[in-house]
């Protein structure tokens, strides 16, 4: 674990959010009515997440993902407001929170399906846009119909061109790229499987392959890990870890659970109802900070290396899942 | 040597009889041939879609389209032409129908319960429409069942044209359609603009079905945009083969099938939905033994992890 302020994200100068665990401040907006003038107020003050007048050298070639004063509202409700960061090349970020706060919006940002109502998004220096080629994603495991005809290196086929016009014919080039990254994630053996009868595992392995195949600059996961036991839990994540340290892929990793992924993590987003918290796991995995994003009390407990969360449920159902009101 | 009316009774199938009346089918066949291709080449994207039903939808649809131009221009036209109005009228059917299920449904659930709903009044728009028909019946049983023997050239024509326009435009979208169908969450992420390739395609299958309907009817439609694509799906699991086989199975179902027709003088549409569902079958068995014996190519350090739906 990573002390406060020091963690590689600070080495790398991308200056993550130092004494955010000694400042019981919350950064964000409740809603655009200002209800809460309390936390309203707190978007002004500096260094409740990243300072937005952060120095031009940390906005390089190193910076993966950066937002400055992004903002995403639905009509009148906030998602989340004043969301400034950066995120270094080889970074692993985790995003937390409820159902409905905004973590696979904050995805679909990323990837340019979902303009920012306010503030900028780029990714590698540039302004996100849809189809980059800069950005690898990783869906939930989804079930495939048993008679598809799609196998496993079909799938992985088309990370590289799927999205180009024309029908496409068969090269040496191509099915040695595909036949590289199946073997990269470990999956040579059912290369040629039909992807509807691989297991939730294997498919996920293929889901990473297909993913960088491209070599992005970032990896952007949507709960990857969903309904996978744990010992293929263990083996995906560790294949995303093993990527970033190699090719110092950036990772933003939606997640509903940490610990599968704690040892990775350099720093944790945590959107609650409007407000959010950036920081290392200490930093943001606390009572007191928890506790004030829910807005009730929540206990943080850590114990043989896992943290472990209790009376959040009943915050977690006032939103569903689609994000309405 | 037996009249070409006279072996229709007295011989049940023979090399020779046939070899007699293929001059006077060749449109037939030609028309088979057209519609085996496209039939084939559209049938799994179909699938890959779940668009099954929509494709028995919008088939009933072209059947209500046809009468209705039936109703609305066959009047004042020769009796020759009429194929050629129903023929246009059960494309303009077809085509809506099927951009309308697009519409409303973009998930197969919905898209499923819209189709219930539409595919009903459509039909039943159809049978009134054949009713208000003053003209004569022929033409009416011809559109659920099929009409393929009165062929003409105009239509050849007609069908030769749709075919190239639903064959161009699949080849152009193929590959995103593909990655659309079988990934939408990741093809949108990597930029495919989904949308906008569904309601092409609905197009195109709304033309495909259309063409469809002249050969087989509206009733039996699926035995040739379903059924190939089905059974080649049984033996294969690569797209790109899939693919091939599902042509030909299209193509030998469509032309075997006008040509079986011709020596009983029975009609087409059995022939053909026999022929392609006897090849199912045989795909079916050869898919279940291949199965058996591990069809899936994995090493055994490979199929020692548990696997999720092997079944």
């Amino acid at each position: 674990m990573t002390s406060p302020g020091a963690g590689p994200a600070a080495d790398r100068g991308v200056g993550p959010a130092t004494g955010l665990a000694r400042s019981p401040t919350v950064a964000g907006s409740d809603d655009a009515t200002g209800s809460h003038p309390r936390y309203a107020m707190m978007d002004d003050v500096p260094g409740t997440s990243q300072p937005a007048d952060a120095p031009a050298s940390t906005v390089g070639a190193a910076t993966a993902v950066a937002l400055r004063g992004a903002e995403l509202r639905f009509g009148s409700r906030v998602l989340w407001t004043g969301l400034d960061l950066d995120i270094a090349a080889g970074e692993f970020v985790v995003v937390l929170g409820p159902n409905g706060a905004g973590k696979t919006s904050l995805l679909k940002v990323l990837l340019g399906q979902l303009p920012l109502s306010a503030g900028t998004a780029e990714i590698g220096g540039r302004p996100v846009r849809m189809g980059s080629s800069r950005i690898g994603y990783i869906p939930q495991q989804r079930a495939f119909d048993p008679g598809l005809p799609v196998r496993a290196r079909d799938l992985v086929g088309l990370g590289i061109d799927g999205h180009r016009w024309g029908f496409g014919l068969p090269s040496r080039s191509r099915s040695r790229a595909i036949d590289a990254a199946l073997a990269s994630v470990g999956a040579s053996a059912f290369a040629d499987a039909p992807v509807g009868l691989l297991s939730g595992g294997e498919q996920q392995r293929l889901r990473i392959a297909q993913a960088l195949i491209t070599d992005p600059h970032v990896l952007l996961c949507d709960e990857p890990l969903l309904s996978l036991d744990l010992t293929h839990q263990q083996a995906v994540s560790d294949l995303i870890d093993r990527r970033r340290t190699e090719s110092q892929t950036a990772v933003v990793f939606v997640t509903h659970e940490i610990n599968p992924v704690l040892r990775m993590v350099d720093r944790v987003i945590y959107l609650v109802d409007g407000k959010f918290r950036i920081g290392t796991p200490d930093e943001v995995m606390t009572t007191a900070v928890l506790s004030e994003l829910y807005r009730s009390h929540v206990e943080v407990l850590r114990a043989e290396g896992r943290i472990i969360v209790l009376g959040t449920d009943s915050h977690v159902h006032h939103h569903d899942e689609n994000g309405t009101h | 040597m037996a009249a070409p009316t006279g072996f229709a009774t007295t011989e049940w199938f023979s090399i020779d009889s046939i070899r007699e009346v293929l001059p006077y089918v060749t449109g037939s066949l030609l028309a088979g041939l057209i519609l085996g291709i496209v039939a084939g080449v559209i049938g799994p994207m179909i699938q890959a879609r779940d668009l099954a039903f929509a494709v028995h939808g919008s088939s009933e649809l072209s059947f209500a389209g046809g009468a209705a131009a039936l109703l609305l221009f066959g009047g004042g036209v020769a009796a020759a032409s009429t194929a050629t109005v129903v023929g246009v009228g059960s494309i303009v059917g077809s085509v809506i129908a099927a951009v309308l299920f697009g519409v409303l449904g973009a998930k197969a659930r919905d898209r499923n319960s819209a189709i219930g709903v539409i595919l009903p009044f459509g039909l039943g728009l159809g049978v009134l429409f054949l009713f208000l028909y003053p003209g004569r019946a022929a033409n009416k049983f011809g559109l659920l069942v099929g009409q393929i023997v009165a062929v003409d050239t105009t239509q050849i024509w007609l069908l030769a044209a749709v075919a190239v326009v639903v064959l161009g435009v699949l080849a152009a979208i193929w590959r995103p359609l593909f990655f659309a169908s079988v990934d939408p969450d990741v093809a949108v992420a990597r930029g495919v603009p989904t949308r906008l390739l569904s309601a092409l395609f609905m197009i195109v299958l709304g033309l495909s079905v259309a063409m469809a309907v002249q050969i087989v009817g509206a009733i039996l439609v699926l035995s040739l945009l379903i059924t190939p694509t089905a059974a080649a799906s049984r033996v294969t699991a690569s797209p790109a083969m899939v693919t091939l086989l599902s042509v030909l199975f299209a193509v030998f179902s469509a032309v075997g099938g006008i040509i079986l027709s011709l020596t009983p003088e029975l009609p087409i549409s059995p022939c053909v939905t026999t022929l392609s569902f006897l090849i199912y079958l045989v795909c079916r068995v050869i898919g279940a033994v291949r199965h058996r014996r591990g069809w899936n190519t994995r090493t055994p350090a490979a199929a020692a992890e548990p696997v999720a739906a092997a079944a």
